[in-house]
């Protein structure tokens, strides 16, 4: 890259030619730093907008509860609470099932061509908008999992994250939409990280005599950690902020409870449904919450970009 | 006994815990594939079954009247005007932005820093855009006095595109290789006029292919428009009805997928009908594309 600027830096040109030329750049320039522009922006505005709801309940409103527009009262950690466990849960499920499927596609159990379709198929079902899987868990999923809600309840009432009688609506059905939603990213970054494991190394796993699995556990999977669980990290990034889908499911009750079978809220479902019609200080209690929403994204793909360049392969 | 041992022995510790990971795997897959199927299954039935003439050319009536829901006109062409608009701001701004990383800097502090924030960018949640757009445009009414429109959906949609945009020009550019970038030099070509004619053109198809990609997600997002550009029951007729409230297919599904009512729940299948059919159909043809030029390759 150095070497080509300063070929074009050596150039004797005209003095028109060259003013357009640095026009062209300066122009580019500022339309790159619109970007830091534009993020700097978010995070202020929005840190400003709150600023009100802040310097009132300070660090209270994460953990109280209470969200009364009536009395003026707001805290979310319903909201707060929700968001992570909604996101941690759907994590945990698509991690094995991602890593389990990349996996399918990297080796060769079945043909080339089938493997194929199972990605694209994955792939394709990142497309799929938000709102549109939504509508589709409203009408198709919920009826589907009744039963097996019932039965969870019956069977595993005792724990106390089954222990409510279940709802139409509730936050184990957001924690399954989020599942979809996850597993594309999940299975595409961990796909990309085990087809850049070198095949050297598969190789000399089996020549000393290890089974398939024994190399896949062994060599290839710790080769690939790094990105793979970057791609955890952005997937966890995407799940604390996902709205549309969860917003529809999750029932968008603020009473607080230990039972995923009973609603749930998350801050982005409570910007979605109060947002519109807010106002006083309902307003900064929103931008509060939307910023703590923002500060926990952030710091989960800050983390994530520094993962990758931490630990990129190096081979 | 000895000469057993050089066989392949199924009941062998290892070859029944490799069968055992390998149907695990196999299951792993069947299930991620699972999703898709069922979704798309579903739109074509429900929503495929709604697709009527007037379902294009008629507004929507406000659900209530359990009789007739009327069309999605205003929907669909609010979507196409506010995925316009996004385009409009985004792709000069992510081109450009793209155009300094990959051709002008050359790895300093400066570009690292943009790259990272790109990256983060991508990363801010949808609805955060919204909420941004709100407080700058909507609350403000700085707009000609107007609060939600169609054009604040739009600056909304284009924060979430932009990032996507400035990756894949910067990709993109980085793929040309730089002896198109001597030749130009050599036959006496300045730095702005190779890249307008140079290097832009040759990696045109993986932009136009990124850009497209990022349009099509941009028109099924719906968490930045919901009090953004809110929505309407009601014709797009001219210009001035970028600064009032406008309606988007996506807000459509939201909206209507939550009333009661069945018509309008319907009406909400076959705007994801429009909706999905169009964003595969984008996806599937830019996949075949690409893998046609992957084989087509010269360079």
């Amino acid at each position: 890259m150095e070497e080509k600027l300063t070929l074009f830096k050596n150039r004797k040109r005209f003095g028109i030619e060259k003013n357009i030329d640095l026009i062209f750049k300066n122009t580019t320039l500022a339309l790159s730093s619109l970007v830091a522009i534009v993020l700097f922006g978010i995070i202020l505005v929005v840190f400003f907008q709150s600023f009100e709801s802040f310097s009132r309940y300070g660090l209270n409103f994460l953990v109280t509860s209470e969200w009364n527009p009536v009395k003026d009262e707001y805290g979310a950690f319903t909201a707060i609470y929700g968001t992570l466990v909604t996101s941690l849960l759907s994590l945990l499920i698509t991690i094995p099932l991602g890593v389990g499927t990349a996996i399918f596609i990297t080796e060769d159990f079945v043909p080339k061509f089938f493997r194929e379709i199972v990605g694209s198929f994955v792939e394709l079902l990142a497309a799929i908008p938000s709102v549109v899987l939504g509508l589709w868990a409203i009408f198709v999923m919920e009826p589907f999992f009744r039963e097996f809600f019932v039965f969870l309840h019956k069977f595993f009432g005792w724990l106390p994250l089954f222990s409510s009688e279940p709802a139409g609506r509730n936050s184990l059905l957001a924690i399954i939409i989020l599942v979809v939603m996850l597993l594309p990213i999940v299975t595409s970054i961990a796909r990309d990280s085990l087809n850049q494991v070198p095949k050297k190394l598969r190789n000399a796993s089996y020549g000393i005599g290890a089974s398939r699995w024994k190399t896949i556990f062994s060599v290839i999977l710790p080769a690939a950690l790094s990105g793979i669980m970057a791609g955890v990290l952005l997937a966890l990034g995407r799940a604390m902020g996902e709205t549309m889908a969860v917003t529809m499911i999750i029932g968008n009750s603020n009473a607080f409870s230990w039972s995923l079978l009973s609603p749930g809220y998350t801050i982005s479902s409570m910007l979605a449904n109060q947002f519109g019609e807010a106002d006083g200080s309902q307003v900064s209690s929103l931008f509060y919450a939307a910023f703590v929403l923002m500060i926990l994204s952030l710091v989960v793909n800050i983390f994530a970009q520094w993962l990758v360049k931490k630990f990129s392969l190096k081979y | 006994m000895i000469m057993n041992s050089l066989y392949y022995q199924k009941k062998l510790s290892r070859n029944v815990g490799d069968k055992f990971f390998t149907s695990l795997s196999v299951f792993c897959a069947l299930i991620a594939i699972l999703p898709l199927i069922f979704v798309v299954t579903y739109i074509l039935i429900k929503g495929g079954a709604q697709i009527t003439p007037e379902l294009f050319t008629l507004e929507p009536n406000p659900p209530g009247d359990d009789l007739d829901a009327g069309g999605i006109n205003p929907a669909l062409i609010g979507t196409l005007v506010i995925t316009t608009i996004a385009s409009i701001i985004s792709i000069p701004v992510g081109v450009g932005g793209g155009i300094y990383l990959a051709e002008y800097s050359n790895g300093g502090p400066f570009s690292k820093f943009i790259r990272f924030g790109v990256n983060v960018l991508a990363g801010v949640p949808s609805i955060i855009a919204g909420v941004f757009i709100y407080a700058l445009i909507v609350s403000t009414k700085i707009l000609f006095g107007s609060m939600y429109s169609g054009l604040a959906g739009g600056m909304a949609l284009s924060i979430l595109m932009l990032p996507t945009v400035i990756k894949t020009t910067d990709e993109g550019l980085k793929l040309v290789p730089n002896e198109l970038r001597y030749a130009s030099l050599g036959i006496g070509a300045s730095m702005y006029t190779t890249i307008l004619k140079i290097t832009l053109p040759t990696a045109f198809r993986s932009i136009a292919t990124g850009v497209v990609l990022g349009i099509a997600r941009a028109a099924g997002e719906t968490a930045p428009l919901i009090f953004t550009a809110l929505f309407s029951y009601y014709y797009i007729v001219g210009f001035e009805d970028l600064f009032y409230e406008m309606g988007s297919l996506a807000v459509l599904i939201y909206n209507f997928a939550l009333e009661p009512y069945d018509a309008q729940n319907k009406l909400a299948w076959a705007a994801s009908f429009i909706l999905v059919i169009s964003i595969l159909t984008v996806n599937i043809f830019s996949r075949i594309l690409a893998a046609f030029t992957e084989k087509t390759k010269r360079v």
